[in-house]
């Protein structure tokens, strides 16, 4: 029997994103803050013509990494529509042992989402029978190595030999986290509250 | 030569998953690159002033400051102060990766960048309170997060290893 949250948490799983994003939101501006504060540093400071040095280093760097944006966005929306949503629960909760593990880890580095998707997903893992040290590596795998990320935001920012040294160093990380939430006890991971929701999915393992 | 490589790679995929949706005659294409559009349209803003600004930070940035704190030089502090310097950064991708490639430029050192990007990967609290804690029970929250505790000094410590042997990787500055 589980708990009334998780069913709650199952019922919110979303299609498909509901809000439409603003353009122009908090980060954007507090980007925009910093980086009008840092040029006028950097202007008062080396004059012009270093600022103009850095615009256009860096709009070079950006024409160079464009392609690799327009396609890592490409992939995304169409593995989205391509492969629907159930097939990935199954395969998810389909696995057991070191197996569903790494089925878990590997889905989270592929699946290219968002966090309005990640989240309800990984909760609704738990009411299709995954256990928890599965649903962990699933998030671990996606926040951690989500190529999706790595191909539009980090390359960017980076360069291909620290991304593929940090993905070289985390790989079996998002395994390892699946692997250890297993082993946390019960009462550490429950709080009084939910503790039959955790006993019965300490059950599943 | 690489970054050359990767982009065929990535255009291959691009080109079977766009056959695949257009054998479906089901209008998964047409949504699919209606829907790509909007998203490049949408972050392509971003991820311009993201690259831009984080090359300004990177030169306003107190480097003395920078290499003091998180410098090579600073070991295994650099890390933990620069892990939880990640862990409290708000926003998306685009202030966490511009952070640390401006921090990266100014003079810090690359384990203890990797040490920032992976806390921040994992816990930046801002993530959390939006979109994890809503949907998720409380409960496999802080097991993830008790879990994951250990990983940005880990990786640390491979980055930092790998690095200190000559020759094994080398970073060309961009």
């Amino acid at each position: 029997m589980l708990g009334p949250f998780l069913s709650a948490a199952s019922f919110r799983l979303p299609v498909s994103r509901t809000s439409p994003r603003r353009l122009f939101d908090w980060t954007f501006w507090l980007i925009l803050g910093l980086t009008t504060l840092s040029l006028w540093i950097v202007w008062q400071r080396d004059g012009a013509g270093v600022v103009s040095q850095i615009f256009t280093d860096d709009l070079w760097l950006l024409a160079e990494i464009l392609p690799k944006v327009v396609a890592g966005t490409l992939i995304g929306e169409l593995i989205r529509r391509l492969v629907p949503r159930e097939v990935i629960v199954r395969w998810l909760g389909a696995g057991s042992g070191w197996r569903g593990l790494l089925i878990a880890a590997f889905v989270g580095f592929l699946f290219p989402a968002g966090p309005f998707t990640v989240f309800p997903l990984a909760a609704s893992l738990l009411v299709a029978g995954a256990d928890r040290g599965a649903a962990v590596a699933f998030i671990t795998g996606w926040l951690l190595i989500g190529l999706n990320r790595m191909l539009i935001w980090e390359l960017p920012f980076f360069g291909f030999d620290v991304v593929a040294l940090r993905a070289i160093a985390s790989w079996w990380m998002p395994v390892a986290a699946g692997w250890l939430a297993r082993l946390v006890p019960v009462r550490l991971a429950a709080s009084s509250g939910s503790s039959q929701q955790a006993s019965s999915d300490r059950d599943r393992i | 030569m690489v970054l050359l490589a990767l982009t065929v790679v990535l255009y291959a995929i691009v080109a079977a998953l766009l056959m695949s949706a257009w054998r479906r005659h089901d209008g998964t294409l047409q949504m699919s690159l209606t829907a790509a559009t909007r998203e490049i349209l949408h972050l392509l803003p971003r991820l311009a002033l993201g690259v831009i600004g984080s090359g300004f930070m990177a030169k306003a940035l107190p480097q003395d400051q920078i290499v003091g704190w998180f410098g090579a030089g600073s070991g295994l502090l650099g890390v933990t102060l620069a892990a939880m310097a990640g862990a409290l950064t708000p926003g998306g991708p685009v202030v966490g990766f511009a952070m640390g490639a401006a921090a990266l430029k100014a003079g810090a050192g690359l384990p203890q960048v990797m040490a920032f990007v992976t806390g921040w990967s994992l816990y930046t609290l801002n993530r959390m309170l939006v979109w994890e804690l809503p949907f998720m029970p409380p409960w496999l929250v802080r097991v993830r997060i008790l879990v994951s505790l250990p990983f940005p000094f880990i990786t640390a410590g491979l980055v930092a290893a790998v690095l200190s042997w000559p020759g094994l990787w080398v970073i060309t500055p961009k």
